[in-house]
C-alpha cells in the first residue's frame, strides 16, 4: 500500500538525516521525499511517499513521532487531499512532431519552457496519474531526459453544509 | 526566571550546568578538544573518575545509572575518544538507560575539514542515541545541556550525546540556567487511558490462566513495589525478562523465574498456555518470544509501556496501554477492590496455579555434577548467592556467565542485576560494576564474568585500584567463548571454530600486577572459602579465577526461532 505522509519537523541542523536514517535503519521504504520551510521558518515540512502494510505504516508513524525533532506526523490515507508533483521533461521535437507535441502540451495544460531546434523542454504539474499519462504519451517522440520532484500534498478544506 | 551568575567560559558554564543538574560524578578521559573542561575540572568540586578506555567510561556511567536511576555522565575528547564511546552508547540505548555523553569536537571553523581528531560523532551516533546535539554557539550551551538531561531521563529513558567544539568551550558568555525546557515536539505519555485500564482489569478477571510478563520498564519506572502489590492482589503468576530481573522479588511464591531462550520450564510453559498475558514494561524481544506466531497464542494480550513504538511491533496486542508503568499499575491496583467477579476469578484460576506449581517442581533449574569432578559454574553462582545472602549488586558480562547469573542468583530488589540485555555487549560487566560501586561504596558489587568477556575491558581494573573500589570479579573461566561454543555444539555439528581462548593471562598474577587481589581455584570445596576471602577485601578489587567445566551448557534452551515450549532440557 502506498502512503503519502506529511511530517512537521523542527528546522534544525541534521534533521533530514534523522528522518532518512530512521527509514534506512529500520528498513522502511522511501519512494520520494521533499522538504521545505513552512509559514513558520523554524518549522519544515517533509512529504514522504512510502509503501508498506498497515503494521509497517503504524510503525513508521510511531517511530517518526518518537523522534525529538518531529512535531507532527500526518498520514493522508483515506482523507480527501490534493497531491502534486512537478515534472521537467526534455523530448525530441522536429518539424514533423512539433505540432503534435504542442497539442499534447495544451491538453495537459503543461508549458514549454525551453526550445531548441531539436528539442522541447516541458514543465508539467499534476498528480501521479496525470504525470504518468503525460510521460506515456510523449514516450514515442523520444524522451531525452526527465527530472521530477517528489510529491507534495495538502488536505482539502472541508465544506460546511 | 533563570539563575544568573555573570560571564564565564564555555567550559566553566558546562560545569555549572552539571552542578545545576546535581551531577556528582563524571566518568571521563581527557584529550585536546576537551582540555578547557579538564582545566576547569582541576579545582572543581565535582568528582571525576578517570577510566582507562572511553568504552569503560560509558559502561561505568551506565552501571551508575542502572544502579541509581539517575543519568550517568560521560566526558571524552573528540575523534577517537568519541568513537570509542559508540559501543557503550549503543548498549545504553538498547536498554533505555538514562545517560548524557559529552564529547569534545574540533573548533567550529575546522568542522568538515578532516581536522586532526575530527569525527562526525553526531552523525555516527544518530541511530543509537535518543537524541543528540552539536553546540555551535555558546548561546545555546545551557539550553542544550538542560534539554539533554531532560530528554535522557524522561519518557522512555536513553542516552543523549552533546558534541562540544573547542572554541565554544573557550568562548565567554553570561551564565544563566533555564529552569524549564521548551520542546514542542517531545511529550511522553505518562498517564494511561482509563478506559483501556478498566478493559484490562475486566479481561484479567475473566481469565483462567493469567500470566504477568514484566520487563526492564518496571525497573526504569521504579515500579517494583506497585508490581508486587498488583500481582499479589490478583494472585498473578509472574515471570521476568532478563532486563526485568529484580523488578519482581526472585524469592516470591508467585515468581516463576525468567522466560525466553534460557527461561525456566515453568515460565515458558505458562506463557505458552496462558489465556491472558499482561506484558508490563517489556518489548517482546525475539530472545523472549521465540517464534512470535506461537508466543502466547491462546492469550488476550494486555501491554503496558511508555513507548508507543513497542506496542504491536513484534506481537499484536489486544489492549494497549501507553503510559508510565508505575502510574498505570497504581490505577490498576485502585480498580481491584471494586472489580466484578473477583471471587469467581480466584476459583477459576486455582487449577492454573496448581499446574504452574507442578511445572516448577518437576522442572527446577538444575545441572548435573561432573563425573570427572569438574567444578560447575552454576555452583559458583549458587555459592555467591549463599555467601552474599543475595544482598549484592551483580553485573555481568555476556554469554553463559550472564545466563547462569540470571538463573542461579535470585534478585529480590530492582537495580541489583545489571546486564547488557539488548545489545549483549561483552566487556560491560567490569566497568558497570565500577559505576555501581562508585554510586554505592558500601555495597557488595560483583561482576559475574566470562573469561572471554573480561578481556574486553580488563584495563578498568586499574581504575578500580586507583579509586580503591572493592569490586569483585568472579570469572567463570571455562577457557572458551562458552555461549558461542554451545551454539556450535548444538547447531554446527560440534565444529568448534575459533571459540577456544585457552591462551589467557594468569589472573592471579594479572591481579597482582594491577595492584588488585587475585584468587583462583578449580575445586568445588574451595569455592566458598575463596568467595569469603574476597568479601573481606574492602580497599581494592579482587579477581577470582574459577576454573570451571568447559563443556557445561546453559539449560533450558529454546533454539532461536522455535516456540517457547520447545526447550532443550538438562
Ligand atoms: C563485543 C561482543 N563480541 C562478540 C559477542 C558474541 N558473543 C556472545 S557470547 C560470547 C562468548 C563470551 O565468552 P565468555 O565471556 O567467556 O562467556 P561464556 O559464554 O564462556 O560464559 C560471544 C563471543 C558479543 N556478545 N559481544
Ligand atoms: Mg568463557
Amino acid at each position: 500500500m502506498r502512503h503519502t505522509i506529511s511530517v512537521l519537523v523542527i528546522n534544525e541542523f541534521g534533521v533530514l538525516s534523522r528522518i532518512s536514517g530512521l527509514f534506512s535503519g529500520r528498513g522502511f521504504n522511501i519512494e520520494s521525499l521533499t522538504v521545505a520551510e513552512t509559514l513558520d521558518p523554524a518549522i519544515s515540512r517533509m512529504t514522504i511517499v512510502t509503501t508498506g502494510d498497515e503494521a509497517i505504516l503504524e510503525q513508521i508513524t510511531k517511530q517518526l513521532n518518537k523522534l525529538v525533532s518531529v512535531i507532527k506526523v500526518h498520514d493522508f490515507k483515506g482523507e480527501p487531499h490534493i497531491e502534486r508533483e512537478l515534472l521537467l521533461i526534455k523530448i525530441t521535437a522536429n518539424a514533423e512532431t512539433r505540432a503534435e507535441v504542442l497539442r499534447i502540451v495544451d491538453i495537459f495544460r503543461a508549458k514549454v519552457v525551453d526550445v531548441s531546434p531539436r528539442a522541447y523542454t516541458i514543465e508539467l504539474t499534476g498528480d501521479e496519474e496525470k504525470v504518468e499519462a503525460f510521460k506515456d504519451l510523449l514516450r514515442p517522440f523520444g524522451i531525452k531526459e526527465i527530472v521530477s520532484t517528489g510529491r507534495i500534498a495538502m488536505p482539502r478544506t472541508p465544506k460546511h453544509k | 526566571m533563570t539563575k544568573k551568575k555573570g560571564k564565564m567560559t564555555g567550559a566553566e558554564i558546562f560545569l555549572e550546568c552539571l552542578a545545576e543538574e546535581k551531577v556528582d560524578t563524571i566518568f571521563g578521559f581527557p584529550g585536546g578538544a576537551v582540555l578547557p573542561i579538564y582545566d576547569a575540572l582541576y579545582d572543581a568540586p565535582i568528582k571525576h573518575v578517570l577510566v582507562r578506555h572511553e568504552q569503560g567510561a560509558v559502561h561505568a556511567a551506565d552501571g551508575y545509572a542502572r544502579a541509581t536511576g539517575r543519568p550517568g555522565v560521560v566526558l571524552v575528547t573528540s575523534g577517537p575518544g568519541a568513537t570509542n564511546t559508540v559501543t557503550g552508547i549503543a548498549t545504553a540505548y538498547m536498554d533505555s538507560i538514562p545517560m548524557v555523553v559529552f564529547t569534545g569536537q574540533v573548533p567550529t571553523a575546522l568542522i568538515g575539514n578532516d581536522a586532526f581528531q575530527e569525527a562526525d560523532i553526531v552523525g555516527i551516533t544518530r541511530p543509537c542515541t535518543k537524541h543528540n546535539y552539536l553546540v555551535k554557539d555558546i548561546k545555546d550551551l545551557t539550553r542544550v545541556i538542560k534539554e539533554a538531561f531532560y530528554i535522557a531521563s524522561t519518557g522512555r529513558p536513553g542516552p543523549v550525546l552533546v558534541d562540544l567544539p573547542k572554541d565554544v568551550l573557550n568562548a565567554t558568555y553570561e551564565f544563566s540556567y533555564p529552569d524549564k525546557v521548551e520542546l514542542p515536539s517531545y511529550h511522553p505519555t505518562y498517564k494511561g487511558n482509563s478506559r483501556q485500564i478498566q478493559k484490562a482489569i475486566d479481561i484479567i478477571l475473566k481469565s483462567k490462566r493469567p500470566v504477568v510478563y514484566a520487563g526492564g520498564g518496571v525497573v526504569l519506572s521504579d515500579a517494583a513495589a506497585q508490581l508486587k502489590t498488583f500481582c499479589e492482589k490478583l494472585n498473578l503468576p509472574t515471570t521476568n525478562t532478563l532486563m526485568g530481573l529484580g523488578g519482581f522479588p526472585g524469592t516470591h511464591k508467585l515468581f516463576m523465574g525468567m522466560l525466553g531462550m534460557h527461561g525456566t520450564y515453568a515460565a515458558n510453559m505458562a506463557v505458552t498456555n496462558t489465556d491472558c498475558l499482561i506484558a508490563i514494561g517489556s518489548r517482546f524481544d525475539d530472545r523472549v518470544t521465540g517464534k512470535t506466531e506461537e508466543f502466547a497464542q491462546y492469550a488476550k494480550i494486555i501491554h503496558i509501556d511508555i513507548d508507543p513504538t513497542s506496542i504491536s511491533k513484534n506481537v499484536k496486542v489486544d489492549v494497549p496501554i501507553v503510559g508510565d508503568v508505575c502510574n498505570v499499575l497504581k490505577e490498576l491496583i485502585k480498580l481491584v477492590p471494586a472489580a466484578k467477579g473477583l471471587k469467581e476469578y480466584k476459583s477459576n484460576t486455582a487449577e492454573w496455579h496448581e499446574q504452574i506449581d507442578k511445572w516448577s517442581t518437576t522442572h527446577k533449574l538444575s545441572y548435573k555434577d561432573s563425573p570427572k569432578g569438574r567444578l560447575k559454574p552454576q555452583y559458583v553462582v549458587e555459592q555467591l548467592y549463599k555467601i552474599t545472602k543475595g544482598d549484592a549488586i551483580i553485573t555481568t558480562e555476556v554469554g553463559q556467565n550472564q545466563m547462569w547469573a540470571a538463573q542461579f542468583f535470585l534478585y529480590d530488589k530492582p537495580r541489583t542485576y545489571l546486564t547488557s540485555g539488548g545489545l549483549g555487549t561483552m566487556g560491560f560487566g567490569l566497568p558497570a560494576a565500577i559505576g555501581a560501586q562508585i554510586a554505592f561504596p558500601k555495597k557488595t558489587v560483583v561482576d559475574i564474568a566470562g573469561d572471554g568477556s573480561i578481556q574486553m575491558n580488563i584495563q578498568e581494573i586499574a581504575t578500580a585500584v586507583q579509586y580503591k573500589l572493592p569490586v569483585k570479579v568472579v570469572i567463570l573461566n571455562n577457557i572458551v567463548l562458552g555461549m558461542v561454543r554451545q551454539w556450535q555444539e548444538f547447531f554446527y555439528d560440534k565444529r568448534y571454530s575459533h571459540t577456544c581462548v585457552s591462551v589467557a593471562p594468569d589472573y592471579v598474577k594479572l591481579a597482582d600486577a594491577y595492584g588488585a587481589v587475585g584468587l583462583a581455584t578449580g575445586k568445588r570445596d574451595e569455592v566458598a572459602s575463596v568467595l569469603k576471602e574476597a568479601m573481606k577485601v574492602k580497599d581494592r578489587p579482587v579477581i577470582m579465577d574459577f576454573r570451571v567445566d568447559p563443556a557445561e551448557n546453559v539449560y533450558p534452551m529454546v533454539p532461536a526461532g522455535q516456540p517457547l515450549n520447545k526447550m532443550l532440557l538438562v
